[in-house]
């Protein structure tokens, strides 16, 4: 494939299956997620422009919006603490069962969404083992946007124990020991020498957390109650336009979204890239 | 064989790597391609393997235009500077591996690559770590070990990069003089590239000494070092003169023969 | 998504590329009065992780379980061997054992031409292999229906020839194939990345062709890291909800997959039978994550040297 050999920046290459593996690469990856991806776009613009923001600027749908991308950042939010406090423990202390908890942080990535998302409402319901406890309390979790905060801190956890927990662990002793031969205390150590090294991972692990909840549907349709203005999330807007069989206005909402999950995924290869930069530099091993 | 480079060019964006270098190397020598880094060595000697093209320019091996032979059919043995053994694979698998990939007819007998591999075993004196696996070896030995792989195919030239470049300076200079014995005792043409003058002038029948692309001088290490063809060599040569002349000078080399530095000249030696 | 799921990918490559093994693991931080925290310290902050790890997560997994069982063994088994749930069953399978070859297929070829050679846009191509991770499983599901569709791009064509591809098994295959694309090349390219070309020039100046060079020199060195994708691969592929039912049909015994069953029993009130089904997602979690760790834990050993030793 002369067209392809094209792209190589060094002439000669030695090993072979450059164009196969491309061609390849680039046939399968259009027919599966760019073609399909286009048509989204496409089925827009049989759409005015005002037409497609009458849609999209729909009271309901802002109120989608709202409570997608607010309940959202909170979760990503409650993840990043929580998320890096597990990953410190992790790393840091030793105690019985560490193996075991290391190993089911990943459940939310292993756990099928519907599955999560009914276990999650058995919990929060009335008479479930925690609803229990917090309605006489007046707390009422499922069924509520709180519940859809629920979900989105369950699924968006990994995400930051994963990104943080390696970073932790390649931290140079040294650095901590030169610090308190140097006079630092422990707290500021921590503020002054371990934090700003674990900030990109922090970031990249929040907007991690963010960007799947986003998305999210199957762990929150079953616990949000889906009131309309009330605890509907942006993806089950697009659901109810396709089961009206209202598909350019599914499309248009989908529009936006794709929008957001190109954002965020150019802010999350950014942070990603900083990450990387920084934690090598700070590292000092050379590869 | 005898190994020939005529006009090659090379350049990486707008970095020239080689800028019209011609080199004859007679057949059975060991040559020493020496430069400071990012002089263009290591990349003449992946060009002679056949690994990187030039950008125009011929290499002839053994009088025959080699630019439309494939590496694989090059038949040259190249050691890398970080050794690049097969880490999943035993030392024993390692070594037999340019035998087992053979095609069918060619490929010698179960028994004949048992033979054969340990052969270069005891040649690189490591018979004994047969099972292990590199991440196992010290770093000498894995050195030996990508040697032996090396010449398990039977290459008709050797090409090594940088080969003592990883290792601690006691390992090196052990090595160093075993590499001079083995080529003393098979004789085939290679090529070593160094960045130490120390090393190039101590086992090299010839140095050739590069800087910028360019080749400065080639010549007997009694010849560059006593008459440095430009400023650049002599200045290179003695790059680390720091401490007292005679032992500068007792660091010059070759194969045990105390070389002069031209600028520099020794007074005699007592003990 | 992007980078996370290759936590144990991007931990290898540091390790090959750095030839050391990192001695973090056995790091003792207790031991030093530099690394350590007061106990009180340690405890208040282990008990909150711990508390919230609890919480969050061991809690609901034991719910499942708990709820599946509260009518019974007999209601359990009754609900796992119904014809429905078994034609689920069949469905998720058959949707995983088409999405995983392929995508495995696909992973190895984008990192072959990611990871051993340099070409202009790379860094594009990566970005556009991370997309699936995300877009919406709900709009994973939509672009499929706007392409096949009654009313989509191609979707005439196939209501001629009598094909079906939305609300029916092919539309869930494809769901399936896009929400699983990325997992097996996002595990693979940086592991290949960090392994360099120098074993296989190697390979190729003692003679070997491309294919022996990739059976025998990159395979061999990949093959903990490509098992770790398949694993997340086939355990999205089982488990994935939204994007599958967008396109299926939700016809009982035809277009249902198991995730898909669990949601029709929940909304049937039917709670036994929906935690039932549910457990047995559960459970392939469970296998996942140990097999993950397993995985893991080879991938380490293999690339240490003192863990060759006491192979030995």
């Amino acid at each position: 494939m002369p067209t392809l050999s094209h792209l190589i920046t060094r002439r000669h290459q030695v090993l072979p299956g450059f164009g196969l593996t491309l061609g390849f690469t680039l046939v399968y990856l259009s027919l599966i997620v760019l073609l399909p991806l286009s048509a989204v776009v496409f089925k827009t613009l049989s759409l005015s422009f005002a037409q497609f923001w009458e849609i999209v600027t729909a009271p309901r749908v802002v109120a989608s919006y709202k409570l997608s991308f607010g309940a959202s950042l909170l979760a990503a939010g409650i993840n990043t603490v929580f998320g890096a406090l597990l990953a410190w423990s992790l790393v840091r202390y030793r105690f019985p069962g560490r193996k075991l908890v290391d190993a089911l942080v990943d459940l939310p990535f292993a756990l099928p969404t519907a599955v999560a998302g009914i276990a999650l409402t058995a919990l929060y319901a009335g008479n479930g083992w925690l609803g229990k406890l917090l309605e006489p309390l007046g707390i009422k979790v499922a069924f509520t946007p709180l519940g859809v905060l629920v979900a989105l801190v369950f699924i968006g956890l990994p995400f930051v124990v994963r990104t943080v927990q390696p970073i932790l662990e390649d931290l140079e002793l040294e650095l901590e020991e030169a610090a308190t031969c140097l006079g630092a205390h422990r707290w500021q150590i921590i503020r002054l020498v371990i934090l700003p090294a674990l900030t990109p991972a922090l970031l990249t692990g929040f907007a991690l957390a963010f960007a799947r909840a986003v998305g999210e549907y199957g762990s929150v349709i079953f616990i949000a109650g889906n009131l309309p203005m009330v605890s509907e999330i942006t993806p089950l807007m697009i659901i109810t336009k396709l089961e009206q069989y209202d598909y350019t206005g599914a499309t248009a909402i989908a529009l936006v979204m794709l929008a957001v999950s190109f954002i965020l995924l150019l802010v999350i290869n950014s942070l990603q890239g900083w990450s990387a930069a920084s934690s090598s530099s700070t590292g000092g091993r050379k590869s | 064989m005898s190994i020939e480079v005529r006009n090659i060019r090379k350049a990486f964006g707008t970095f020239e790597a080689l800028n019209d270098v011609s080199l004859e190397f007679p057949s059975g020598e060991l040559v020493a391609l020496l430069g400071p880094s990012g002089c263009g060595k290591t990349t003449l000697l992946r060009i002679i393997a056949g690994l990187e093209a030039a950008d125009s320019g011929t290499v002839f091996l053994e009088g025959e235009d080699a630019s439309g032979t494939h590496v694989r059919e090059r038949q040259v043995g190249f050691v890398f500077q970080h050794y690049a053994l097969f880490r999943h694979m035993t030392v024993f698998e390692n070594i037999a591996f340019g035998l087992r990939v053979k095609p069918r007819h060619r490929r010698p007998a179960e028994a004949d690559i048992r033979h054969k591999v340990h052969e270069l075993l005891n040649l690189v004196q490591l018979d004994w770590l047969a099972d292990r696996y590199p991440a196992q070896l010290s770093g000498g030995q894995r050195q030996r070990i990508a040697l032996a792989r090396a010449l398990a195919v039977e290459p008709r030239v050797l090409l090594l990069d940088e080969p003592f470049g990883a290792l601690d300076a006691k390992v090196r200079k052990e090595l160093r003089q075993w590499l001079r014995r083995l080529h003393d005792e098979l004789h085939i043409t290679s090529i070593f590239v160094t960045h130490d003058q120390e090393e190039a002038l101590e086992v090299a029948d010839r140095v050739v000494v590069m800087n910028h692309g360019s080749v400065e001088q080639i010549g007997t290490p009694q010849a560059v070092v006593e008459q440095p063809a430009t400023p650049f060599v002599a200045d290179f040569i003695n790059l680390d003169d720091h401490g007292p002349d005679w032992l500068v000078a007792a660091r010059l080399k070759h194969r045990g023969h105390i070389l002069q530095p031209v600028h520099n000249p020794l007074r005699p030696l007592r003990a | 998504m992007a980078g996370v799921t290759n936590s144990v990918a991007s931990h290898t490559a540091n390790h090959v590329a750095s030839g050391v093994p990192s001695s973090s693991r056995h790091r003792d931080y207790q031991a030093s009065p530099a690394t350590r925290e007061a106990p009180w310290v340690r405890y208040t902050l282990l008990t909150i992780a711990l508390g919230f790890f609890t919480l969050f997560l061991l809690m609901p997994l034991f719910a499942v379980f708990t709820e599946a069982l509260r009518k019974g063994w007999g209601v359990y088994f009754a609900a796992l061997v119904e014809p429905d749930a078994l034609s689920a069953m069949r469905l998720t399978l058959l949707a995983a054992a088409i999405a995983v070859p392929l995508n495995l297929v696909f992973g190895v070829s984008a990192a072959w031409a990611i990871a051993k050679f340099e070409f202009r846009g790379k860094q594009f191509l990566i970005t556009l292999i991370d997309l699936p991770f995300s877009v919406s499983p709900v709009v994973a599901g939509l672009i499929y229906v706007l392409v096949f569709g009654a009313q989509g791009w191609f979707g005439s064509w196939f209501g001629d020839h009598d094909i079906r591809i939305i609300f029916a098994v092919p539309g869930i295959v494809l769901a399936t194939i896009f929400v699983t694309f990325p997992f097996i090349a996002r595990e693979l390219i940086p592991l290949m990345e960090a392994q360099g070309r120098d074993e296989e020039e190697a390979a190729t100046v003692l003679g070997a062709s491309g294919w022996q060079t990739f059976w025998r020199v990159t395979l061999p060195n990949v093959k903990w890291g490509l098992l770790y994708g398949v694993i997340l691969c086939n355990a999205r592929a089982m488990g994935e909800f939204g994007a599958v039912s967008v396109v299926s049909g939700h016809i009982r015994g035809l277009t249902n997959t198991l995730p898909l069953h669990v949601e029709i029993l929940y909304n049937e009130y039917n709670f036994a039978a929906a935690f039932a089904v549910a457990s047995l997602l559960a459970l392939l979690a469970l296998i996942t994550l140990a097999l993950k760790t397993y995985v893991e834990w080879r991938q380490t050993a293999t690339l240490s040297p003192e863990s060759r030793e006491q192979a030995t």
